[in-house]
């Protein structure tokens, strides 16, 4: 795990571009507490700014193409056929409690591997528009407010300072839950029975 | 080539020892040789093994089972003894010792049991059943890569050794592990000297020329072993390790094996069991066996057929002592006048030393063997992940096949439309067959019910008969695999609850023996499987109550008695407060119906009171590819498993807002798709419904467009919607584009339930779902 991020964290090194480093485990930030930099794709959501660690990132591709699943709730977007496989995917605007991201032609999908060992899932996210990928330090990184950041605080990772602002990392794994998704799917479902 | 000296055919039986003892530097320096094998290798045929043993193992459940029911046909005991047997010798083949040991015992009483020394007793079919499941532990164990048994599980076995003790016959063992061991050695011994007396004048010896292989090392199976193995059987009064194949060290491959063994065996086996210890090599090397006392014919074809020099061999069989060095050369001038050994058989009649009847049998016997064979070797075992793998392939293939017929009407090039659709039915034969391949019959799993049916009847004091019909309907091997538990369960049940005590149905007036039913048929692209059984039924008012009790239902809450009955499924229901060592262990219904919901079936449960109960299973066939009909909403696109299709109809635009229409004087519900799934837009003028039956309901879906059959490979929606119900999976079409896969009874149940509560205003109760 930690010459993963080494690799990965040193600047052009390795075939791949920096940015798109071979996704590795899952936390960035797990990695970055050793003093070591770790590196983010930032992109936007509703004109604000935000980051996931690059080890979560396994691609990001054009909107299009997306079938919508019935009797779900908003955040779900639908699915997408990549490559083959069925990956669903996650409106973040609609999940941090917005208006469903409206669809223009910067708007992407960034897949997301998350998961544990055993078990290990694709995600899309859907975003207004991916900005670049950054390193940061650990020490250029600040705890999560307890609260006024306007979305949930245990999604935060931390605050990155980056050029003098501060962008909210996203603690994916937790935005992405399929435990939590799942079950506020059903919630939906039977509401709406009833 | 270490000379064990010419051994003296009339030597005590003493020596027998020093004879063995003599075969130590042969086996050191056969051990060395074969240190080589790969681990990986073993690893294999570990498995191998395993698996053959398990198949053994079924093979003897089933044959005690028929004997105890009465079956005394001689054939069943056969089987029975030759499954240990087999398994015996495999575990010996590959070093289990726990598992050989303990088979042995089993084998020895099983060997009696043949000889008619023994009678078929119920105690001793209980104790040979627990000694199966011993060794099925032990087997578990060895797969975990565990070589030791626990001490636990050491005990169990020596408890079931216990059992069978006084199955063995003769006085008790001093040594109480190994007891069955040196008692038929004790036995082989008494009858040796017996023969000895009269007819150990001549050659008293088999004589078995073995020459391995190459590739026996490679398929991990060590000629030692069968050496060391073969010493059960009897004695070696003289090997001769033939290195003539091995080549110059440096062509040597040290993987393969170049040896092979003159052996001159004292036993009292026959030629079958002498040839059964060489059953694993069998096909990959070179056997001959000659009984004791054979003519000196015999001997010359011997060393004709074998590969080395017949004067070498010669020697070597006037130095074990078979041949005299006057019969050698007598024997080597009548083969010189007789060149034609083809005939031998023929002269070996003349010559008065087989008698015609027992050339007959032999030939009988052989053949059955080779036919067995032949029909073994018309199957191959398949590691399932290969088949998964060309299942996935395929599928790929389809959604290929499908996008590539998409291009060519839109082309609108006759030729090319043409050649892809030839190309599509290929496709789809080469669908077809790839799935065929893992369907299994269902059989195999209900026959383990034999035993469940047998050890339950046993423990409650209940006599049951377990009627299985249906065995041969196929189905997904994924499929068959995870519902074992679920029906196992339900058997429990049926036994343990349905199944009334032998008195109370001797009061009813019903047969004392229960009985419980498997069925297992297919019906509209599902298979249904039956578990029923004629005891006492459901008791619908219990249930209600404790559905009340558990407030899975709300008092004042209208059900009818087949809604009733079905709440045994629901979350936190069990009527039965005492629990019994079969069921109520916490694993309710409710599993149950999760474990079969999971593969995307359903169950459900009928009863008659005092009649009995019966619950239906229904399970799609795979979990791969189905045959799908595709049809259209606003944008999007929905398939519908095929199979379900009865008919499509075309909407009249008349009907007002009650959901049904007329079918030929049938009232058909309805649902309307893009009302369900809020699809937005207005109703196109022209609608279709799709008329759909699943266990024996019929309902019509309603779409925008029909758009036709299509194969469908079925993408799982993943984690994320396995609480959505109403979908029952993904596809992609051949534009790229994903649809829907509807699981049309969980729709249509779920449009019931929503007008059921509008109905009753009941919104705030807890509903039973049966999907």
């Amino acid at each position: 795990m930690g010459q993963v991020v080494q690799q990965a964290g040193r600047p052009g090194g390795g075939k791949n571009a920096p940015g798109l480093a071979k996704a590795g485990a899952a936390g960035g930030l797990a990695a970055a507490g050793s003093g070591e930099i770790a590196q983010y794709l930032t992109f936007l959501l509703s004109g604000e700014m935000y980051a996931v660690g690059i080890l979560n990132v396994k691609e990001i591709i054009e909107y299009g193409q997306l079938t919508e699943i019935p009797m779900m709730p908003a955040f779900i977007r639908g699915v997408i056929n990549l490559r083959g496989s069925v990956v669903p995917v996650i409106d973040l605007s609609a999940r941090f409690g917005g208006q469903q991201t409206e669809v223009s032609r910067r708007t992407c999908i960034v897949i997301i591997e998350i998961g544990n060992e055993e078990e290990r899932h694709d995600i899309g996210v859907v975003v207004d528009a991916v900005s670049e990928v950054l390193e940061v330090s650990a020490a250029d990184i600040e705890p999560a407010p307890s609260f006024g950041a306007k979305i949930r605080a245990d999604f935060i990772d931390g605050m990155g300072k980056i050029g003098g602002k501060f962008v909210i990392i996203l603690d994916i794994q937790r935005v992405l839950s399929v435990e939590e998704i799942a079950t506020l799917a059903t919630v939906k479902d039977v509401a709406k029975d009833s | 080539m270490p000379n064990l000296g010419p051994p003296l055919p009339s030597s005590p039986r003493g020596e027998a020892t020093n004879q063995l003892a003599a075969l130590e530097p042969d086996t050191v320096r056969l051990a060395t040789y074969f240190a080589l094998k790969p681990e990986t290798i073993m690893d294999e045929v570990l498995s191998v093994f395993s698996i053959e043993a398990r198949e053994q193992l079924e093979a003897m459940e089933s044959g005690l089972m028929q004997l105890e029911q009465g079956d005394r046909d001689p054939e069943t005991i056969n089987a029975v003894f030759r499954a240990a047997h087999t398994i015996k010798g495999g575990a010996g083949v590959v070093e289990i010792h726990s598992v050989e040991q303990f088979t042995h015992i089993l084998e020895n009483v099983l060997d009696r049991l043949r000889n008619g020394q023994i009678e078929v007793g119920g105690e001793m079919i209980s104790a040979l059943l627990r000694g199966c499941d011993h060794i099925g532990a032990l087997l578990t164990l060895v797969l975990s890569g565990e070589h030791e048994p626990s001490e636990q599980l050491k005990q169990a076995g020596a408890a079931i050794a216990e059992e069978l003790r006084p199955f063995l016959g003769g006085p008790a063992p001093a040594g109480s592990g190994s007891g069955g061991n040196k008692l038929a050695e004790a036995e082989e011994g008494g009858g040796d000297i017996e023969r000895g007396d009269r007819e150990r004048a001549t050659y008293d010896c088999w004589h078995i020329s073995i020459r391995f292989g190459r590739d026996v090392l490679k398929m991990g199976m060590e000629p030692l072993s069968y050496l060391r193995y073969l010493l059960n059987l009897g004695e070696i009064a003289h090997l001769t390790t033939l290195t003539d194949a091995l080549p110059e060290a440096e062509q040597m491959d040290p993987e393969c094996c170049y040896l092979g063994f003159e052996i001159s065996f004292r036993s009292h086996a026959t030629k079958a069991e002498i040839e059964k210890v060489f059953a694993f090599c069998r096909d990959d090397c070179e056997l001959r066996i000659l009984p004791p006392n054979s003519k000196l014919a015999d001997f010359l074809q011997l060393m004709d057929a074998l590969p080395e020099e017949t004067m070498r061999l010669g020697e070597i069989l006037v130095r074990s002592g078979a041949l005299t060095p006057e019969e050698l050369d007598a024997g080597l001038k009548i083969q010189s006048r007789e060149p034609d050994a083809g005939q031998l058989g023929d002269i070996l009649v003349q010559q008065d030393a087989l008698q015609p009847e027992l050339v007959e049998a032999a030939v009988a016997k052989q053949k059955s063997v080779s036919e067995k064979k032949a029909a073994e070797s018309n199957l191959i075992r398949v590691h399932a992940d290969k088949l998964d793998q060309l299942i996935d392939l395929v599928g790929e293939l389809v959604i290929a096949g499908a996008s590539a017929n998409l291009l060519a009407k839109k082309s609108g090039e006759g030729t090319l439309v043409e050649a892809t659709s030839v190309l599509s039915r290929l496709v789809e034969s080469i669908r077809d067959s790839a799935l065929q391949l893992r369907m299994v019959q269902i059989g195999e799993t209900f026959n383990r019910f034999h035993r469940v049916a047998r050890d339950v009847s046993k423990e409650l004091g209940k006599e049951i008969e377990l009627v299985i019909t249906g065995a041969e309907t196929e189905l997904d091997k994924s499929v068959v695999e995870r519902i074992g538990d679920p029906l196992l369960h339900l058997v429990r049940n049926a036994m343990d609850h349905g199944i009334e005590s032998a008195a109370a149905r001797a009061a009813a007036g019903k047969p004392v023996k229960g009985r419980v039913e498997l069925n297992a048929y297919h019906d509209s692209g599902s298979i249904v499987i039956e578990v029923g059984d004629d005891g006492g039924g459901l008791n619908v008012e219990r249930i209600q109550a404790k559905a009340l009790e558990k407030g899975i239902i709300q008092p004042g809450q209208i059900l009818s008695e087949e809604e009733i009955v079905n709440l045994i499924f629901a979350a936190g229901f069990s009527t039965v407060d005492k629990v019994t060592n079969l069921s109520g262990r916490g694993v309710g219904m409710d599993v149950v119906r999760k474990n079969i919901a999971a593969l995307r079936g359903s169950v459900e449960v009928t009863t008659a009171a005092g009649e009995g109960s019966r619950f239906t299973i229904r399970l799609p066939l795979t979990l791969a590819i189905i045959d799908g009909f595709l049809t259209g909403v606003g944008k999007s696109s929905y398939v519908i498993p095929l199979d379900m299709v009865v008919e499509c109809i075309e909407l009249s635009n008349t009907s007002v807002d009650r959901d049904y229409l007329n079918l030929r004087g049938e009232v058909l519900p309805f649902v309307r798709l893009r009302e369900l799934f809020e699809v937005p837009g207005s109703r196109p003028p022209r609608e279709n419904a799709v008329v759909v039956q699943y266990a024996g309901k019929k309902a019509g879906i309603v779409v925008d467009q029909l758009m036709g059959e299509f194969q469908t490979v079925i993408k799982p929606l993943g984690a994320l919607f396995r609480n959505m119900r109403g979908i029952g999976g993904s596809t992609i079409l051949g534009s790229g584009e994903v649809a829907l896969i509807l699981d049309i009874q969980a729709l249509v149940s779920r449009c019931a339930r929503a007008e059921e509560l509008l109905s009753h205003g009941n919104t705030g109760s807890r509903r039973l779902e049966m999907h």
